[in-house]
């Protein structure tokens, strides 16, 4: 079976009680290998409980979460680190695994991190640190990634830039990545799967047919109308001044 | 050559300066500094055990430390009340029991202010060996779980979402606290522990850049207060304990300096 091969994670009907409250429930998702599964849904929605569920960051849940790799990497949403501690961005990067000097300069460098290596960890912008981070799980070569809210504070352009180096990471390195974004229209068209959360998985599939899906216009509304403009529209082709098409 | 008190009192220091200095690290790094007073004062306990039963003191000290440190592991997630509570109630109340305790036993009487602030140059060969055998002992699980442990204090869930076992390397450092104090109490007492533990830290902090140089910075710092403490003691005659905590205050004031030097060259 060539499927269950590159299987990473494999959710089935997960969901998290907590104070008498459904963070999220009823979650089937499976992560394979070389795919990006994108988790879209309104603030509260149970996305980033989602993807904690999938790294196995819940004691107790209701399902069933399996994971079929150790090596993982995650850019949580927030990252609160406490400022007694000294550290370096070269320290942070290698904070849970040994790595050479280079990997981690190459890894720098490929998210225009490489000018913060001997700098203080405290001393970085918003946009800096969210670059380091991914960063850090890129230079881990992970079989898994989990990337929550990847491109907060990062600036347009470089958000722009941050989503093809997602795609490019799941290219090059065959790993399964989790997205978690906002930003949609970007995220519909570079993504395998989508499911779109609340509370529970309000539907899934293509992102096409998400995007067509009576349930998900209604919970994000006029969005919707934004998204599938642009996500319909992409131009792999130019047309003539008659109408011809004419390949790029 | 360990016949002179003198000297027996300096290998004792530098072996506890070589194992507080790193373990201080992570003590202010996960802010246990009340942790290590609470686990002191449980130590009380633990030498009245030790004189009742006539058994090791350091091993005594150490089972009732750790199981005060495991009660308080526990009692975190059982109930809602702040560590901080948690924490102020096992120290008071442990160190009262021993207290109870040492009354309880009249035939007992041994010297209090020896056991709040320790004698170190009362210490025998017996105690050197314990120190240096239980020190290595200690740095060398430390370092066996030094990247679990710094990553989950650097952060908790990305360490165990990387498969660090946060929860495993917490309790490990925990018996490895337990140790240091039950090893060093002789020495410095119960009161004067946790200055060990938190000054050489705190002064490295002051001086370095980043983790590894301050676990050398505090060793070096430990290493230092030791020695001026015990030669000034010689020389002025002052209580060894409290003059090596107090050499390592001087060295923080004179860290101080390197800070208000490197913020001026930031602005």
């Amino acid at each position: 079976m060539k499927s269950s091969d590159n299987l990473l994670v494999k959710m089935e009907k997960a969901g998290v009680f907590i104070n008498n409250k459904w963070l999220v429930k009823d979650v089937s998702l499976e992560i394979e290998k070389g795919k990006i599964i994108t988790l879209i849904g309104p603030n509260g929605s149970g996305k980033t409980t989602t993807a904690k569920m999938a790294l196995g960051l819940y004691k107790n849940i209701s399902g069933k979460v399996e994971k079929f790799t150790k090596k993982i990497a995650y850019v949580p949403q927030k990252i609160s680190i406490d400022w007694t501690l000294p550290l370096r961005v070269f320290d942070f990067m290698n904070l849970t695994s040994d790595l050479q000097d280079q990997e981690i300069n190459e890894a720098l460098e490929i998210t225009g991190a490489k000018h913060l290596l001997n700098n203080d960890l405290k001393s970085l912008s918003g946009g800096e640190f969210q670059r380091v981070l991914m960063a850090r799980a890129l230079a881990k070569k992970p079989d898994l990634l989990v990337l929550d809210e990847p491109v907060q504070g990062v600036d347009f352009t470089g958000e722009i830039e941050l989503y093809e180096l997602i795609k490019k990471i799941s290219e090059t390195l065959k790993c399964g990545i989790l997205l978690i974004s906002h930003n949609l229209h970007v995220v519909m068209s570079k993504t395998d799967h989508v499911v779109c959360l609340n509370g529970h998985v309000c539907c899934s599939g293509t992102p096409i047919s998400v995007a067509n899906n009576k349930k998900y216009q209604e919970l994000f509304g006029e969005d919707v109308s934004k998204i599938l403009s642009i996500y319909e529209h992409k131009h792999d082709h130019k047309h003539g001044v008659d109408g011809s098409v004419e390949e790029n | 050559m360990f016949d002179d008190f003198f000297i027996r009192a300096l290998f004792v220091g530098i072996g506890m300066a070589l194992v507080t200095g790193p373990l201080g690290c992570f003590v202010v790094w996960r802010r246990l500094s009340f942790f290590g007073d609470t686990l002191a004062h449980s130590a009380l306990l633990g030498i009245t055990i030790a004189y009742t039963m006539e058994i090791n003191i350091a091993l005594s000290v150490f089972i009732i430390s750790s199981l005060v440190a495991l009660m308080l592991l526990k009692l975190e997630k059982t109930t809602n009340l702040p560590t901080d509570a948690l924490l102020g109630l096992l120290a008071h109340s442990s160190l009262a029991v021993g207290l109870v305790v040492i009354g309880l036993i009249a035939t007992i009487r041994f010297d209090l202010m020896g056991l709040l602030f320790g004698d170190i140059l009362a210490v025998n060969v017996n105690d050197i060996i314990i120190v240096w055998f239980g020190g290595a002992l200690i740095l060398l699980v430390l370092k066996l779980i030094y990247k679990p442990l710094f990553a989950s204090t650097v952060n908790y869930e990305l360490a165990e979402a990387e498969g660090m076992k946060p929860e495993k390397v917490k309790v490990i450092f925990t018996l490895l606290l337990a140790a240091i104090i039950a090893i060093s109490i002789k020495m410095v007492g119960l009161l004067l522990i946790t200055g060990m533990l938190i000054l050489p830290a705190a002064i490295a902090r002051n001086i370095s850049s980043n983790p590894k140089g301050m676990v050398i910075y505090s060793v070096i710092a430990g290493l230092m207060s030791v020695l001026i403490g015990l030669f000034s003691s010689l020389e002025i005659n002052t209580p060894s304990g409290p003059s090596i905590i107090t050499a390592g205050l001087i060295l923080f004031v004179l860290s101080l300096i390197k800070i208000k030097r490197s913020s001026q060259l930031k602005s």
